[in-house]
């Protein structure tokens, strides 16, 4: 196992220079350079200071030489200034943009993940009752609705006609003017409480289900999830830390709900058809039968027998999701103006801002190459019929 | 003893006449059991009749546009074809028995349509009114507003801060009360243009149809290019396997994990990108990525049936085999992936064209762009003609497509009939 970890990172390793060196041939040959493009269109700059700051900015050098020090200094952990942004580094302005878009679409992918799997767990179940077609063809409109479409009826009721939650943005302003903390600080203290009641909970579904008396199994939970209610109400409401945070907090998570409904509705419908087909498979097997014919309730057939076989191909794609995020990111964070890594992406090669598209886009890469990684390693956990060889 | 030789042998259906006969009776067999298989599934046939009605919508845009009247016929007559194939047929049904009467009269109405829908209808819209893109109605409906101190109803009074920006017909300014002759777009719904027009006066139909051409180009080309590169690779790495097959599975690892749209945003601002290489690049993506693993595990199901190793006994070389043997059996499962495909294309277009990255004249994607930047939609139904329709075109049509290929799935994969 560890061998092959190691393979795989090595191979994973010459994958990624091959992307990077791609990524930096594409993006520094963008027609028009935008920084002699600046120098050049703003007559306050007296050409030989234009001059100056090019060749200290090294764009003067050949494209190989540029690439080689390129190289080095991205391995070195260097990845430039930003064009746009000039003094700023492009990892200061990378790791300022990280924790917003990790917040939201971590909740989103676990809202959406779970009310996917039960969802289809029961539709699959009912196949062949009334209303199959109707839930079917919801759920494939939800699946292929065009996003920003969508995204934009849903600002338009939600947010203008309506007015419950603001429109655009991750705070308000105005509630941020005297903070005494940076918008950065409280996004990393949510980041951090939700990883923490994410593993609590997590803990608490595994040690659940190896209690085999039911009674003892619903009064474990209840308690477990009572505890974990306690705790966060204590932390934001009595603990000095979590008080002082709690408005600026709350600002962040009202400015969040929007987006998490928006993908939500959108994604549920498709991990639902990925769990539907995936039990109608797993109902046809022989083991299902015989847990019927043991006389089990249908429930625990269900959910115990079925549900947790059919959930390995909707474990990948979660992975791939978790890799993949922020390829959905580009669309939603644009609309909603969520300033977070795909919006990042996708202003900075739109602005042709080649350090910091070059930057993000093999953050990306590296992020969608470990979750491929995560993915085939946690495919021997769950399902033991494949097992890695050295092959 | 003379009827016993005469006796031919009981054959099978199909299996008389030449090789090329008893192939296409085989192929027809094939064709119709699948298509009352997908029959069975609504779903399907639901998504079926919204993917024909959007070609229909695709065909008969140039025959509005064109003065030529006897193609404008034909093409228009496709569009009232399925009406003719619905409601007819079934009545002519009775009569089918007898080819002699039948024939004539699915000819003659069918001829009858031509004649009436080509005179009736083709080249009914000039040029310079309804092009998609550089169309621009002159003449607006006139709009009559009075100026009021409070505004009730938008669509028949202003106030009188926004009367600032009118004046009478003779140049004086607008006093309370007085009646405001507007003429300007967009322009809801009215007799010359079905579904009104947008800020710069096109018409919304106009463009629509537009757009459904573009939809379907993208599609099936990208479709094409998927299944082209798929089939190919999932059957020469299932056939060859060794070093070829791990090259193209990590290749096809790699292409599924990338995020695409982060890619296309980048060769969009490197390249002029127009549909037709956007289709293409789309094709490559999926063609070696995910659909080249599913085709190539369904090739190595393929690969060790005997009818391979027959043939290979035989004397079939690599090639042969892979072209006439392997890849014919996998294409079941690629016409299913062509679907997917589209359905991914025509999303991803729209989301491009959203984005203002594609250098295109046309697509629903930009109309809603244009809706979206000209702050439309936060104005609710108020221009429900610049908000719904585009935005229904692309959902409506990828779901289509997303609910045939699901249909086909039931056809092509066994596991998940219902019984």
């Amino acid at each position: 196992m560890i061998r092959y970890i190691a393979r795989r990172t090595v191979q994973m390793f010459v994958l990624f220079i091959i992307f990077l060196t791609l990524t930096f041939l594409l993006l520094t040959a963008l027609p028009g350079d935008t920084v002699k493009q600046r120098f050049a269109t703003n007559p306050n700059i007296p050409p030989e200071a234009a001059q100056l700051a090019i060749e200290r900015l090294g764009l003067d050098k050949p494209l190989w030489e540029q690439y080689t020090s390129y190289m080095w200094n991205f391995f070195r952990g260097d990845f430039g200034f930003s064009f746009l942004q000039y003094p700023r580094p492009v990892s200061e302005i990378i790791l300022e943009r990280l924790p917003r878009t990790l917040v939201l679409f971590l909740t989103v992918l676990v809202s959406y993940y779970i009310l996917g799997f039960v969802a289809g767990k029961f539709i699959a179940w009912r196949r062949g009752r009334r209303g199959e077609h109707a839930i079917t063809i919801g759920s494939v409109f939800l699946y292929t609705v065009f996003y920003p479409w969508f995204a934009l009826m849903l600002i338009w009721f939600f947010a203008f006609y309506a007015d419950v939650v603001p429109i655009n943005k991750f705070l308000d302003p105005q509630e941020w003017v005297d903070a005494p903390f940076s918008s950065n600080h409280v996004f990393m203290v949510i980041f951090g409480v939700m990883l923490v009641s994410g593993i609590a909970a997590l803990a608490l579904w595994i040690v659940s289900r190896r209690i085999r008396d039911s009674d003892l199994r619903r009064r474990t939970v209840w308690v477990g999830y009572g505890a974990l209610a306690v705790v966060m109400l204590w932390f934001w409401y009595l603990s000095d830390f979590g008080s002082a945070r709690r408005l600026y907090a709350g600002d962040i998570l009202h400015h969040m709900i929007l987006p998490v409904v928006t993908i939500t509705l959108i994604s549920f419908a498709g991990i639902m058809l990925l769990t539907r087909s995936s039990m109608l498979e797993t109902m046809r097997e022989d083991f299902i039968l015989t847990a019927r014919a043991k006389g089990l309730a249908e429930k625990t057939v269900r959910d115990r027998h079925a549900a947790r076989t059919a959930l390995l191909p909707v474990t990948t794609s979660l992975v791939i999701a978790v890799a993949t995020v922020i390829d959905g990111g580009i669309i939603t964070e644009t609309v909603y103006s969520w300033p977070g890594m795909g919006e990042l992406l996708f202003t900075s090669v739109v602005g042709q801002d080649t350090n910091l598209a070059i930057a993000a886009f093999s953050f990306v890469g590296v992020m969608a190459m470990v979750g491929h990684l995560v993915v085939d390693i946690l495919y021997v956990f769950l399902d033991p019929r494949i097992r890695v060889t050295g092959e | 003893m003379t009827d016993l030789l005469e006796a031919r042998p009981a054959t099978p259906v199909g299996a008389k006449g030449s090789l090329w006969r008893i192939r296409a009776n085989l192929v027809w067999a094939g064709v119709t059991n699948n298509w009352n298989l997908f029959r069975a599934n609504r779903v399907g046939i639901v998504g079926l009749a919204i993917i024909l009605f959007f070609a229909l919508m695709a065909l008969i845009h140039p025959v509005l546009m064109s003065g030529m009247r006897w193609y404008s016929g034909a093409a228009l007559f496709l569009l009232i074809w399925p009406v003719v194939a619905w409601v007819v047929w079934p009545l002519l049904g009775r009569l089918r028995h007898e080819r002699r009467v039948t024939l004539p009269l699915t000819v003659g109405i069918a001829a009858a349509l031509l004649v009436v829908t080509g005179v009736t209808l083709g080249g009914v819209w000039d040029a310079g009114t309804y092009h998609p893109v550089v169309g621009n109605e002159a003449n607006p409906p006139v709009l009559y507003r009075t100026v009021v101190n409070e505004v009730a109803d938008p669509a028949t009074e202003m106030s009188i801060r926004e009367a600032l920006l009118y004046s009478n017909p003779d140049g004086s300014p607008l006093l309370l009360g007085d009646v405001a002759e507007i003429r300007e777009q967009p322009t809801g719904p009215y007799g010359r243009h079905w579904l009104g027009t947008d800020p710069l006066g096109r018409d919304i139909l106009s463009q629509l149809m537009k757009g459904a051409q573009g939809a379907f180009l993208l599609g099936m080309v990208a479709a094409l290019v998927t299944v082209l590169f798929a089939t190919s690779v999932g059957a020469v790495a299932a056939y060859l396997g060794g070093w070829i097959d791990s090259f193209f599975m990590r290749l096809a690892d790699l292409l599924l994990m990338l995020p695409a749209l982060a890619i296309f945003i980048v060769m969009s601002s490197v390249f002029r990108f127009e549909l037709w290489h956007l289709a293409i690049l789309i094709g490559v993506l999926s063609g070696f990525g995910g659909v080249a693993i599913v085709l190539k595990s369904q090739a190595l199901a393929v690969k060790v049936k005997p009818f391979i190793e027959a043939a290979r006994v035989a004397g079939g070389s690599t090639f042969r085999v892979i072209t006439v043997h392997v890849i014919p059996n996998v294409m079941p499962l690629s016409f299913l992936y062509m679907m997917f495909t589209v359905t991914a294309a025509i999303q991803t277009e729209a989301v491009l064209s959203f984005l203002g990255l594609l250098n295109i004249d046309m697509s629903w994607g930009l109309m809603i762009e244009l809706a979206r930047n000209q702050g439309y939609f936060l104005t609710g139904m108020r221009f429900w003609w610049l908000v719904f329709p585009a935005g229904l075109c692309v959902s409506l049509l990828a779901a289509a497509f997303f609910l045939v290929g699901r249909a086909m799935d039931e056809v092509v994969n066994p596991r998940l009939r219902k019984r």
